[in-house]
């Protein structure tokens, strides 16, 4: 039955993850102001607000499902701020991917460690097949010699390890990528600088080095060390991580630019303008007629997004829809967080507010997790039942 | 609870109508576009459909099926993903039908429901949209002055569906500081209706302009009777209807494009093979979901009775823009093809132009 409305047990859960979003925000600035630092683990408030907050109500089967709730809750907590918890929850982008292709035992020895994810390279970004950090087997000690490069590991100053992407015959193209685990303290792996950036300034952004980085045999995830000859073989599978992550960076991003339309919905309010959803485009003020476009724009990838969720809930296939949501959400909050400075003119761009933030903030969910434009190179092939040659 | 998951009912709806589109509709929507006229056989086999008479309760004669409106957002999509023309054409009645159940007194649905339960296509339309710029519906010119126990209804509408065939009009008139609807037969004295209107797509379907002149209802012709009825709510169902309806549009337009970009070579490849024909085709794809859940937001609202207004505003920007976009992109992918009669997409960018300015024509 299609319904898009929330179970009371859905609202409470997701008004307490707005409580505790808003407390976050009121270190945003601070953190962003002062990149070097990193935000703590804890917020002093955390424990009275735990205190305070008392059990939630068990949500049952007639509630949302979990991958939905999931992406709803994201949209709050990056409401309050992208990078600034109450309380720090582990893992990263690397502990899907250990869920995802790890053996059960590497996913029981390294399930606990907060993990990183290490794909990008300064020579490689959106075409991971060019990836050229290489793994290379030492028989005789039988463990793998990494050596390469890695930039914009995210959680990669916090995490205990990291999933690194290498090549074992770079001649083989993806079919020759795999991905490793190398644990913090490794001999030879560096972590060199907090890169510095345009927007979520607070958040935790590595590079890394490798120089003869020397890690055991079974430290392959998934253990297979064969190159298969056609198609990508377990490439195929790493990048399955995605049709998950990708509606939540899309859910991520969302939380921002709602930000930016409560903020400037308050702020017309407060000015006098008043935004007539009865009345149609040609009797209202432009600043209220662009609002509501924004509004429009906003709900459009929300539900776009929750719907990818909800086929993950439903055990459905979602690797169209993953890129669809994330294609989608990536221009719309680029749309919104703009779209709002320019209706509210220069007091938008004071760093006074935090409007300005959320736009630079929500850049990054374009470019991340896939930028757009390959969002858009996997819809077409799937539109067009192109292979990748087909359409590069 | 949020779920996207269709009733085994609607995807029954969904994929009968998708296959009825294909056949019945796509061979003769270019056929009744240049001949602005639609088959009275057409009207007959749709009605036959029962798309409107199913949902009026058995007590006025009809199938006495619950209406959902989420059920008729995937059916509105799917005829007009086959021709929006006959799809608007096919559920003409139903904006006023609606109108009735949803407001009318007793008495007022004892009067008018049996008049669409029989074995014949009969007509009845809303007269909300008027001549003239930026017409708004809920800011009629046209005034309900109270005269007795009644109403002179004075002023002129434009854009009426099928009005050249219809028994009656809802006419939203301003009465005092409200906004009221009020019935008024084909026969009224006061009442003339113009010649069909010649309008840019949509031409199969007929419109009409009425013009009213003094005409006298009673009490009893205002819609839901003294208390009047929700003009807000009715003109929200019509923004996700015709939103609805213009997704079925759009997809007809990327479906169209697909096959011809795989085939058409320019420079030793199929165009489809170069990112800036392959992109828009994502960006299509991209924005049909997207319209989707906009239309199926607000249509969720309706059928749990929760205030759409700002789901249904949602539709009327997001849908209205984007769908254009679609169609206008879809000549673009075409290219010189796409400006010429023999392929369907100038029509899809005449009828989503048209469409996406209008109010009240179709319902959920």
């Amino acid at each position: 039955m299609i319904d898009f409305t929330l179970t009371e047990n859905d609202q409470a859960a997701l008004a307490r993850t707005r409580e505790a979003a808003l407390i976050a925000r009121t270190y945003a600035r601070y953190y962003d102001e002062n990149e070097h630092e990193m935000p703590p683990e804890v917020l002093p408030e955390a424990e009275e607000f735990i205190k305070n907050a008392g059990p939630l109500p068990q949500s049952g089967p007639e509630d949302t499902s979990r991958p939905v709730m999931l992406a709803l809750q994201s949209i709050g907590t990056y409401w309050g701020d992208y990078s600034i918890r109450l309380r720090r929850e582990g893992g990263g982008l690397g502990n899907a991917a250990l869920s995802a292709a790890g053996t059960p035992e590497q996913q029981a020895k390294w399930g606990g460690l907060c993990l990183s994810m290490a794909i990008t390279e300064p020579g490689c970004g959106s075409d991971p097949s060019r990836v050229s950090t290489t793994a290379v087997l030492d028989e005789e000690t039988g463990e793998w010699v990494i050596n390469g490069e890695k930039i914009f590991v995210t959680t990669g100053i916090r995490a205990d390890a990291v999933v690194l992407w290498a090549t074992l015959d770079k001649s083989a193209g993806r079919a020759g990528i795999k991905s490793f685990l190398v644990e913090k303290g490794t001999p030879g792996f560096d972590v060199s600088h907090k890169e510095k950036k345009l927007g979520i300034r607070a958040d935790d952004t590595a590079a890394y080095v490798f120089s003869d980085c020397r890690i055991p045999r079974s430290n392959l995830l998934g253990g297979d060390e064969s190159i298969p000859k056609k198609n990508s073989g377990g490439f195929r599978g790493v990048m399955k991580t995605f049709n998950m992550t990708r509606p939540m960076t899309a859910a991520m991003g969302l939380g921002l630019a709602e930000a930016a339309l409560d903020f400037t919905r308050e702020q017309l309010e407060s000015a006098g303008i008043e935004i007539d959803y009865k009345a149609g485009p040609g009797t209202q003020t432009a600043a209220a007629e662009k609002f509501i476009r924004l509004e429009a724009i906003y709900d459009a990838s929300k539900w776009t997004t929750l719907q990818c969720c909800w086929l993950a809930g439903e055990g459905k296939p979602n690797n169209m829809e993953s890129s669809v949501c994330k294609a989608h959400a990536g221009g719309s909050v680029r749309a919104i967080t703009q779209g709002c400075i320019e209706i509210l003119g220069a007091m938008g761009i004071s760093r006074e507010h935090l409007l300005e933030k959320w736009a630079r903030d929500s850049r990054i969910t374009d470019i991340y997790e896939g930028t757009g434009e390959i969002q858009r190179l996997i819809i077409a092939r799937g539109l067009l039942e192109y292979t990748r040659q087909d359409l590069k | 609870m949020i779920s996207f998951g269709m009733t085994e009912e609607q995807e029954i709806v969904r994929d009968t109508l998708c296959e009825f589109a294909a056949e019945a509709m796509r061979p003769i929507g270019r056929q009744c576009d240049e001949a602005s006229a639609i088959p009275d056989d057409f009207l007959q086999t749709i009605w036959e459909l029962g798309l409107t008479n199913t949902q009026i309760p058995a007590e006025y004669g009809g199938g006495g099926e619950l209406r959902s409106p989420i059920t008729n957002a995937i059916l509105l999509e799917e005829l007009a993903y086959g021709d929006a023309t006959l799809a608007l054409a096919a559920l003409a009645p139903n904006p006023f039908v609606n109108a009735v159940l949803d407001h009318g007194s007793d008495a007022q649905k004892q009067k008018y429901l049996p008049l669409f339960c029989t074995e014949r296509f009969h007509t009845a339309a809303l007269a909300l949209l008027e001549p003239g710029p930026v017409a708004e519906p809920l800011r009629p010119r046209t005034v309900a002055e109270p005269k007795g126990q009644g109403f002179v209804i004075s002023g002129a509408k434009s854009f009426v569906v099928m009005g050249d065939r219809a028994s009656h009009f809802l006419v939203f008139a301003r009465s005092e500081d409200r906004v009221d609807a009020f019935f008024v037969a084909r026969d009224a004295e006061g009442l003339s209706i113009s010649e069909p209107e010649l309008n840019m797509g949509l031409r199969g379907l007929t419109t009409v302009s009425i013009e009213l002149e003094r005409v006298e209802v009673g009490p009893e012709d205002r819609l839901g009777g003294d208390a009047g009825c929700d003009v807000v709510c009715l003109v929200n169902n019509g923004r996700a209807a015709l939103g609805a309806a213009l997704v079925g549009l759009s997809r007809a337009v990327l479906e169209y494009c697909i096959p011809y970009s795989k085939d058409r070579v320019a420079f030793d490849e199929e165009i489809a093979k170069k990112q800036s024909i392959a992109f828009r085709l994502a960006e299509m794809h991209i924005e049909c979901e997207a319209m989707r859940n906009l239309v199926w937001q607000a249509a969720s609202h309706l059928e749990r009775g929760h205030d759409a207004t700002r789901a249904a505003r949602f539709v009327r920007t997001y849908v209205n823009e984007k769908s254009m976009w679609i169609a206008d992109n879809g000549i673009q992918v075409l290219g010189g093809h796409g400006f010429i009669r023999e392929h369907p997409v100038e029509m899809w960018f005449r009828n989503a132009r048209t469409l996406s300015v209008l109010e009240g024509t179709v319902a959920l």
